[in-house]
């Protein structure tokens, strides 16, 4: 990686209309190679429309930029033959074996040595034993690994990856992310969007969007920072019943239970220190805890509500 | 508990309603496609075809021969121009812009009046009989229209000496069989059944399955995806013709006059104009439905107004302006041609010509139409 810092995403005020619905509004967005980028938002947050611009997909309705060196409007062809794009949706052939699959995507792309690339690809991917099954008999987690292979089958500079885990058992998700992780020690640059913010914190950048918008952006570490958020965690006692008094109460963003013990966000800290006292429940231990990304989110996005 | 419920009748029926009043272009279809339909075949059809087109062969021009020729029009069966030569006659007849050729013999005149009956002879393309079976019927009411002009003496001996007689030939299908008519026909239905379905699915499947997204972020280019959802089926195609082919040779004693290799390479013009025509309404139908429904309001004229089982020649000029548009009309003289009359190259390449141009146009719009985005 001698070209450190360079940027194979670098996009400015990029904008998507359907009909009167601004779903992605001015977005500016800069991915350095072999970054993992992390995408969040709410759903209908502009996720999917975004990473549909920058393949070509979708015609931006404004703005301008480049992906992988070439520009977004007129260099669509160019960028597809050096992504790879992994739907959110299962799209490839449910009537194909796992073998013909791949074998079509290296044919479309050309690929010289596609039988090796291929065979290599499902040893990599271990999908070794169902090599010779339908698409359509693998189970959720198996057919997330035959995409991913897929879409990385033609060594692409630039993955793209919408909601790839989703709806796939955790274990399959930790092992998807280990492949992505060491694909970026590869050289690859990723840009995933996902709704798990266990995945999220997996990403050495982050960029939450809210309608259509960047709502803020940075490591993990830098958008807890940024939040301002104190958060105190409790367990023991009734952790359910003081979520329903803290929850009403000033100074108290959040309180969610997690299991057993509960927690509370806020900025304010007299007001929460005065909020938990009044909350005097017997047995619980309160200890202040760093915040999670989640509540950081959380927290932007209603700052973000307020402002506006 | 768990028997037929008629709430839950009710809210299935009302989910259904719902779903088809959403779908606004099906529904249209819906609405006008039985109301066209019908207006267009009503006013197209004809069985009993009028205004066919015949060729006179004349040694040279006489008296008889006018009031003969008069009487014929008077029928309304014939559409009479002259002929200058036998060859003219045979290739006419042949390559289908005559349906009859009328030849009267030399001497005509002279022959009726020393009372010798002579004979006029009429070749009649029969490859489709009911297209000429009541034309040829309408022959015996013009005999009596000479009579007024025959001399007294010739007048008084027609009980026993017929002024005249016509000899029809019923070309290329003497024994007038149906079968030879409606076997070449159903070859070319049953292609454009197996062909236009198979494609009218293949891109809104690809859309409705979501690998459409897929494809489109793939280097792929528009022209490749048409042509690799065609040729597929071209060979699936060839293989239900030679089924066709020798079945109807078997069981139905079809000739095969002419070349096979010539048939076989025009029909695979004839099916990739219909697997072009699918995959154009595949691509711009929004999903299955609609597509199906666009397939169907093709498919019903082009087996109406193809010539197939009703007499081309006996449609109005507008309807045969429609049918001539259809592969299938095409595709059906070129397969009677050669298989009840012979026809080579020379005479196909009238039918062939406006198939390819429907298949290069046909798949042009596709291209044209076929979004490389998913906006």
């Amino acid at each position: 990686m001698s070209d450190v810092g360079e940027n194979v995403i670098d996009i400015t005020g990029l904008v998507k209309r359907f009909g009167s619905r601004t779903v992605v509004d001015g977005l500016d967005l800069t991915v350095a190679k072999g970054e993992i980028c992390g995408f969040l938002g709410a759903n209908g947050s502009g996720k999917t429309t975004t990473i549909r611009m920058l393949c070509g997909l979708l015609r931006p309705d404004a703005g301008s930029g480049t992906c992988l060196g070439h520009d977004i409007i007129t260099g669509a062809v160019a960028i597809r033959r050096d992504a790879g794009y992994m739907t959110q949706r299962f799209s490839y052939y449910d009537d194909l074996t796992v073998f013909e699959n791949l074998d079509f995507v290296a044919s479309v792309y050309e690929m010289p040595n596609r039988r090796a690339a291929v065979d290599g690809m499902i040893e990599r991917m271990g999908l070794k034993d169902r090599r010779d099954q339908l698409a359509v008999q693998l189970s959720g987690g198996w057919k997330q690994r035959l995409s991913l292979a897929a879409c990385v089958l033609h060594n692409p500079k630039l993955l793209l990856l919408d909601e790839p885990t989703a709806g796939v058992d955790a274990k399959a998700r930790r092992e998807f992310w280990d492949l992505i992780h060491d694909m970026a020690g590869e050289g690859l640059t990723v840009l995933v969007s996902t709704h798990y913010m266990d995945e999220a914190e997996r990403c050495k950048r982050v960029v939450y969007l809210a309608q259509g918008k960047i709502v803020v952006q940075g490591t993990g570490a830098e958008v807890a920072a940024k939040s301002g958020l104190i958060t105190f965690e409790a367990v023991g006692g009734d952790v359910d019943l003081a979520a329903r008094k803290l929850r009403h109460l000033a100074g108290v963003e959040s309180a969610a239970v997690y299991g057993l013990s509960l927690h509370v966000a806020g900025t304010n800290r007299a007001a929460m220190q005065a909020a938990i006292d009044s909350v005097a429940i017997d047995g619980m231990a309160w200890t202040e805890v760093a915040p999670r990304l989640e509540d950081a989110f959380i927290h932007m996005l209603s700052v973000k509500g307020n402002e506006e | 508990m768990n028997g037929f419920s008629w709430r839950r009748l009710y809210a299935l029926m009302r989910k259904e309603t719902i779903q088809v009043a959403r779908d606004r272009i099906t529904l249209r279809f819906i609405i006008v496609l039985p109301i066209m339909q019908l207006f267009l075949f009503g006013f197209a059809i004809n069985t009993n075809p009028k205004n066919l087109p015949t060729g006179l062969l004349a040694a040279q021009p006489s008296k008889y021969e006018r009031t003969i020729v008069a009487a014929m029009k008077n029928t309304g069966y014939y559409k009479i121009q002259i002929l200058r030569s036998e060859a003219e006659a045979e290739r006419d007849l042949r390559d289908g812009s005559l349906l009859f050729v009328v030849q009267m013999p030399p001497n005509f005149d002279r022959a009726v009046d020393r009372g010798e009956t002579p004979s006029i002879l009429v070749d009649a393309d029969a490859t489709d009989p009911t297209a000429v079976g009541n034309a040829t019927g309408a022959l015996q009411g013009v005999i009596p229209a000479l009579t007024r002009d025959l001399p007294a003496n010739r007048r008084a001996q027609l009980k026993q000496n017929p002024a005249f007689q016509f000899v029809v030939h019923a070309r290329y299908n003497p024994e007038q069989l149906t079968a030879f008519n409606v076997v070449p026909g159903l070859i070319c239905i049953v292609l454009t059944f197996s062909t236009l379905f198979a494609t009218t699915l293949s891109i809104t499947k690809e859309r409705e399955r979501g690998t459409m997204e897929n494809l489109l972020s793939m280097p792929v280019r528009p022209i490749e995806i048409m042509i690799a959802k065609i040729v597929p089926y071209v060979v699936i195609g060839y293989i239900q013709v030679l089924l066709i082919l020798i079945c109807s040779t078997l069981m139905f004693g079809l000739p095969i006059r002419g070349s096979v290799l010539l048939l076989l390479a025009a029909l695979g013009i004839f099916m990739a104009a219909n697997l072009a025509l699918g995959v154009t309404i595949s691509t711009l139908s929004a999903n299955q439905m609609q597509a199906t429904q666009v397939a169907q309001m093709l498919i019903m004229p082009s087996f109406l107004l193809s010539g197939f089982m009703f007499p081309f020649r006996g449609m109005p000029d507008w309807a045969q302006f429609f049918g001539e548009i259809f592969p299938s009309t095409h595709a059906m003289r070129i397969v009677r041609g050669i298989l009840l009359k012979g026809i080579g190259v020379s005479e196909i390449i009238p039918e062939l010509w406006p198939m390819a141009l429907f298949a290069a146009l046909i798949i042009a719009v596709a291209v044209y139409f076929y979004k490389e985005t998913l906006d």
